[in-house]
């Protein structure tokens, strides 16, 4: 109840902040679609070029990059720790999360909080539906529960891998470099993982499950029955990598020293 | 000229401190390329060629451009803009060197170490897994290394122009971030130029951005071949001149309207 109300009021600022800065605002979701659009473009292109990919169509490609827009925004929104490493180990900031009586990422969390990320789910809808259209998928009343879902554990799948990233600055002196990297290979999960070499395919599955916010779970929706367990699963693997997140981080914790600036 | 050399030195052992950074550097560029050959692998199918390349070339294409970003880019318009935000800039502009020219120093340290620490070991790795086809010709590498030079200024060019802008703005995170897409789909990164629509190659010859990645990696690939090497690289000479002027005029104005807020 307690940690309720502090998200409450931690939103309510938020909106006052973000909405003193309204250009500021508009580029920021501007340079969002841009991102996606850069992808989009990559998907069309090569579709210019090719009718299927590995036996994979264009409209069902671009249904699972729409599908995955969905997770990707939601992880957007409340798990930006891309700048965890310099904003509060070298900056000396986590010493101040530290003192208050919430749990430290919980905090962190709310404090690095970008609602306007949840934006970016749009565009994805916008193209599953374009593509669902056009490959005339049917959906049961259930399907809306389903996808709610698959887009949380999809959520979660990325917020632990990210958070794990982010813990291993307790314990090295690593810089941020790894992220960004990390959110290039998180892209390979959005096409089928059939196509994969079967080590990359174990990777995206199993040690960098990014298969599980992309192909997999959309699957469940394109009807391809044969991938059906692993839409299923994608829950349980996001709630497994995230508690193994937590876990690191309350580890991480206990080791942090401070920077002593 | 002492001063910039010793920048560039420090910038690069700045980065050897972080030696986590590097290991697992060579590890996500080498996956990183993987991934791209087994996609390309599934888009070129049975095909031989596509757009006059095959698919080794491709893999060579997409590794060559990834080892070029890795030496090109930098984050110094951010800095810029951090700088003037905390005010730093007031110090920096009464030290005896051009500020500008330190950034892109700064840059140029950045980019030779991960050029030679990161991506070039990573391309060995790939290149054990890989068919990647290199050049036999040794003026194709001695033209790749200029091309790839001149990405560089280039790039950092662009990035001063965008650092500059912050005068003015002050706040232009988003904007930043917007420009580094742009030129990651524009510069021939993602895609090779010839792979677009006719009617989008027509529009991006008015732009620097192909100068960038593109050019560069036509070349090490062989796909240019004699005059087209020397147009290219004409080509890029003319971006690094044309982008001094605008960088000029808005340094001058900047200098004149800058704006501490306070610091």
């Amino acid at each position: 109840m307690f940690y309720l109300s502090v998200f409450f009021q931690y939103m309510a600022q938020y909106m006052k902040t973000k909405l003193q800065y309204r250009a500021d605002l508009l580029i920021e979701w501007l340079s969002d679609f841009m991102a996606q659009a850069v992808n989009l473009v990559f998907l069309l292109v090569v579709f210019g070029h090719t009718p299927l990919l590995h036996g994979w169509s264009r409209d069902e490609i671009l249904f699972i990059y729409g599908f995955f827009l969905v997770p990707y925004a939601v992880f957007g929104a409340f798990f930006n720790l891309w700048d965890f490493n310099e904003r509060y180990i070298v900056q000396g900031e986590m010493d101040r999360v530290l003192t208050r009586p919430v749990h430290s990422l919980f905090q962190i969390i709310l404090e690095r909080m970008e609602l306007e990320s949840l934006l970016g789910a749009i565009p994805g809808l916008i193209i599953m539906a374009y593509a669902g259209v056009r490959l005339s998928l049917t959906f049961h009343w259930y399907d809306l529960f389903i996808f709610v879902l698959l887009v949380i554990g999809g959520a979660f799948i990325y917020a632990g891998i990210f958070i794990s990233l982010a813990t291993i600055s307790f314990f090295a002196d690593a810089r941020t470099s790894i992220m960004p990297m990390m959110y290039n290979i998180s892209s390979y999960g959005r096409y089928p993982v059939d196509i994969y070499h079967r080590v990359i395919r174990y990777i995206l599955t199993w040690l960098l499950p990014f298969a599980f916010v992309g192909v997999y779970p959309a699957s469940y929706f394109l009807r391809k029955e044969e991938w059906y367990g692993y839409a299923f699963f994608t829950p349980v693997v996001g709630a497994l990598f995230f508690a193994i997140a937590v876990m690191l981080w309350n580890a991480g914790v206990r080791r942090y020293r401070g920077t002593g600036s | 000229m002492d001063k910039y050399t010793e920048m560039i030195r420090i910038r690069f052992l700045m980065m050897l401190a972080y030696r986590t950074n590097y290991y697992t550097g060579i590890l996500i560029y080498a996956i990183n390329i993987a991934a791209y050959y087994f996609l390309w692998s599934a888009i070129y199918g049975d095909k031989p060629s596509m757009q006059g390349m095959s698919l080794g070339q491709m893999t060579t294409y997409v590794a060559i451009s990834w080892l070029s970003r890795a030496f090109y880019f930098n984050n110094i318009d951010r800095e810029i803009a951090m700088e003037i935000r905390d005010g730093k800039v007031a110090t920096e502009l009464i030290r005896p060197y051009s500020y500008l020219g330190m950034k892109a120093v700064q840059g140029l340290g950045e980019g030779l170490f991960r050029l030679f620490f990161l991506s070039l070991p990573g391309l060995l790795v790939v290149s054990l897994f890989l068919p990647l086809q290199f050049p036999e010709h040794a003026h194709t590498w001695l033209s790749f290394s200029l091309s790839l030079l001149l990405s560089f200024i280039i790039y950092s060019e662009l990035n001063l122009l965008a650092g500059v802008v912050t005068f003015f703005t002050f706040r232009n995170e988003g904007l930043l971030r917007a420009k580094r897409f742009i030129i990651d789909l524009f510069s021939g990164l993602i895609l090779p130029i010839s792979f677009y629509p006719d009617w989008a190659q027509q529009l991006m010859h008015y732009f620097p951005f192909q100068a960038i990645s593109y050019i560069p990696s036509m070349i090490i690939t062989e796909s240019f071949q004699g005059v087209a090497v020397r147009d290219g690289l004409l080509m890029q000479a003319a971006w690094c001149a044309l982008l001094l002027l605008p960088i000029g005029v808005l340094w001058r104005m900047a200098k004149k309207r800058l704006v501490v807020q306070g610091g």
